[in-house]
């Protein structure tokens, strides 16, 4: 579900920016069919999004025996579920912040190189895999490399003296969950920030330097507040990401459930606490509702960073 | 997210294939379950054990669903089942689910081919899945002791064993008692297998820790007590348990039942198993057929089969205890060699009732997650 809001948002920037304003309106005849065009992303959407959230959602207006019932939003004052929601939260706006702003880095990093140079194409290219580097895959990476048997943990022991798990295993906790997800919200970053950096004309650095501006008032006073809207979109979308984000928790994290997600799974397909099916329906609701709240920003501020891509 | 794109694919999936069924008019589906198949409660309804056989191999396929190959043996015992049956081919449909996954399984392919046709489901779900089972008995149903099995036939246990703790010997010393396992040696060593507010072998675990601290069933507190202070001392490894985890020696020390700590074995040479004196938890999985099972004779054949001599020795070998052990035991039909092998049995041992475990599932539910937090 998620995955895909981010590429239906990732792709609409970018048509927004190449078919933005300012291009010749369509032909007359074609105007009356062009809706036909829309038809086979409209009912992929419409099976594959649509449909799977309609059934979900509802599933929570019912109990065990299919009678309609509004109990089930009860769960979402439960303190533990309160918790969750809680957690994955904080969760997802650290590693939203932590990943935005390395990303904005790399990204400002990679305008000292040429466009289409090998590096920056390899930068580029690497981004786009490692964003959607996720699950069990990146999970088994991280108990491989830094797990309590990993190969940087070991070398750390026995060349360094450092044991990194010496308060404890926190790769299996909550906390652990930062540095993976980090790893793949930067690329993502990278890859939806990037347009917005190139978009900066060097006309605007030659036109404030021609007005008696230097660097620094370039970036405090065009740079950075052209670029406000897309960074915070940017965050926005990370926050996305990581909210909904399933599997590399559960590869990772086995006790306690404590992300929303992990819960609905508890729910769903618990062989001890039975009969919370239905539950499931209602954290994925409110889960919904936070990503719903989120990307009706992201797209309020994207309308406005828009403004200076076409 | 990956896990839960996939999800959405296979639903999607199973709903195109259905509509192509109704479109070729179910014709390769082929003929509808033939109905004394489907009703059928006990060998004699088909005739002859051979009758059995031959209206399974009509069928042709058997849908199996969760049995994992590195889970008691089954690997072992599904080989065996396809060499005998060439002529019927067994689907080894989500090994790695749930036993509530098998149930909604069921439910969600009702009507289909691809519904499983038989479970092997963890006891609190077999008593809420009633009305999901066919009742049949197998030719050697008088061997399984009234407690192991439901008196119609609906389920019936099919192996079990002891919560245990395995343990890598080259590293630790064998713990004695569950209170040996807070020794700071065990830093960042102990793990469960999955999540008790989730997971039938975890519940157990806390089960065990409630009862081995002088507890009983109906108040697991003392069991969340002592897992609270295996993660206050730094103990308590969060990492789900895998035979990989074992083999790489992430997860040294593991509570399971005994018969898949048995398992990791293989992965691990110098894997040894513990159960604790005093009160043991015990766990039976249960089997049963599914009531719109696809392919009922061969549902019922498969029974047949897992209650024979043989597998009955195979779930053995496997290190767990097979329903007919008692009976075999007498009959002198068990593997002798593979019974004394297995690890002795604590002095008492307890069950939990339906009402404890629901009693339990609520306060894991409220507490757990910030116990061991």
């Amino acid at each position: 579900m998620n995955s895909k809001t981010i590429e239906g948002a990732s792709r609409m920037r970018r048509s927004s920016r190449s078919e933005g304003p300012g291009q010749s309106p369509a032909p007359r005849g074609a105007s009356r069919l062009g809706w036909l065009g829309l038809l086979p992303f409209a009912s992929y959407i419409a099976i594959f999004l649509a449909l799977p959230t309609i059934l979900a959602v509802s599933s929570g207006l019912f109990d065990g025996d299919g009678v309609f019932t509004l109990d089930n939003f009860m769960v979402l004052v439960n303190p533990v579920i309160l918790r969750t929601f809680l957690d994955s939260a904080w969760l997802s706006l650290l590693t939203a912040a932590i990943g935005a702003v390395t990303g904005a880095l790399v990204c400002y990093a990679m305008l000292g190189l040429r466009e289409g140079g090998p590096i920056r194409s390899a930068v580029d290219a690497a981004s786009g895999v490692l964003a959607q580097f996720g699950g069990v895959m990146l999970a088994f990476a991280f108990i491989a490399t830094i797990g309590q048997q990993g190969v940087v943990t070991l070398f750390l022991k026995d060349h360094a003296g450092v044991n990194i798990f010496e308060n404890g295993v926190w790769l299996y906790e909550l906390p652990g969950l930062i540095l993976p997800y980090v790893f793949f919200q930067v690329p993502l970053m990278v890859i939806t920030f990037m347009p917005a950096l190139t978009a900066l004309r060097p006309q605007w650095v030659e036109a404030n330097l021609a007005l008696g501006g230097d660097r620094m008032s370039f970036w405090t006073r065009v740079g950075m507040p052209i670029l406000a809207p897309s960074f915070f979109a940017g965050v926005l979308l990370l926050f996305a990401n990581a909210f909904s984000s399933y599997a590399t928790a559960a590869a990772l994290v086995s006790q306690g459930s404590q992300i929303v997600p992990l819960q609905i799974r508890a729910a769903l397909t618990s062989e001890t606490v039975l009969g919370r099916e239905n539950l499931a329906g209602v954290l994925a609701f409110g889960m919904i509702l936070v990503v719903g709240i989120v990307m009706a920003a992201y797209s309020l501020i994207q309308r406005r960073a828009a403004r200076w891509q076409s | 997210m990956h896990h839960r794109m996939q999800r959405s694919m296979v639903v999607a999936g199973v709903s195109a294939m259905a509509v192509a069924l109704a479109l070729s008019g179910c014709s390769s589906s082929g003929a509808p379950a033939n109905e004394t198949s489907s009703t059928a409660t006990s060998v004699a309804d088909f005739g002859t054990f051979a009758d059995l056989e031959s209206a399974a191999k009509a069928e042709g396929q058997l849908n199996v669903i969760a049995l994992p190959r590195d889970w008691a043996n089954y690997g072992e015992i599904i080989d065996l089942f396809k060499s005998r049956y060439p002529e019927i081919s067994v689907n080894e449909q989500s090994p790695g689910v749930s036993s509530a996954e098998e149930i909604q399984t069921a439910k969600t392919n009702e009507g289909l081919d691809t519904a499983p046709d038989v479970f092997d489901i963890g006891l609190t779900v077999a008593l809420q899945s009633t009305d999901q089972f066919a009742p049949y008995k197998v030719q050697t149903w008088d061997d399984i002791p009234d407690a192991l099995k439901e008196e119609s036939g609906l389920y019936l246990a099919d192996y079990g064993g002891y919560m245990a703790v395995g343990y890598d010997s080259s590293k630790f010393d064998a713990p004695e008692s569950i209170e040996d396992l807070l020794a700071p040696d065990n830093r960042g060593a102990v793990a469960l297998n999955g999540d008790p507010t989730q997971a039938g072998s975890a519940f157990a675990a806390v089960a065990l820790a409630t009862v081995q601290s002088g507890g009983n069933l109906d108040d697991f507190s003392d069991g969340i007590d002592f897992f609270s202070k295996l993660n206050a001392a730094g103990n308590f490894l969060k990492l789900d348990v895998t035979s990989a985890t074992v083999a790489n020696g992430e997860t040294p020390v593991v509570f399971d039942w005994d018969y898949l700590n048995a398992g990791f074995q293989t992965s691990n040479p110098a894997w040894k198993v513990v159960v604790f004196p005093g009160t043991g938890i015990a766990g039976y999985y249960n089997q049963a057929i599914n009531v719109d099972a696809p392919h009922p004779a061969a549902a019922r054949l498969w029974q047949e089969f897992l209650y024979s001599d043989e597998v009955q020795n195979l779930w053995l070998k496997g290190g767990a205890r097979p329903a007919r052990m008692e009976a075999m035991i007498q009959a002198g039909t068990i593997d002798e060699a593979l019974a004394d092998a297995l690890p002795p049995v604590p002095e008492q041992t307890s069950v939990p009732s339906e009402e404890q475990s629901a009693n339990a599932g609520t306060l894991l539910g409220e507490q757990w997650a910030a116990a061991v937090q």
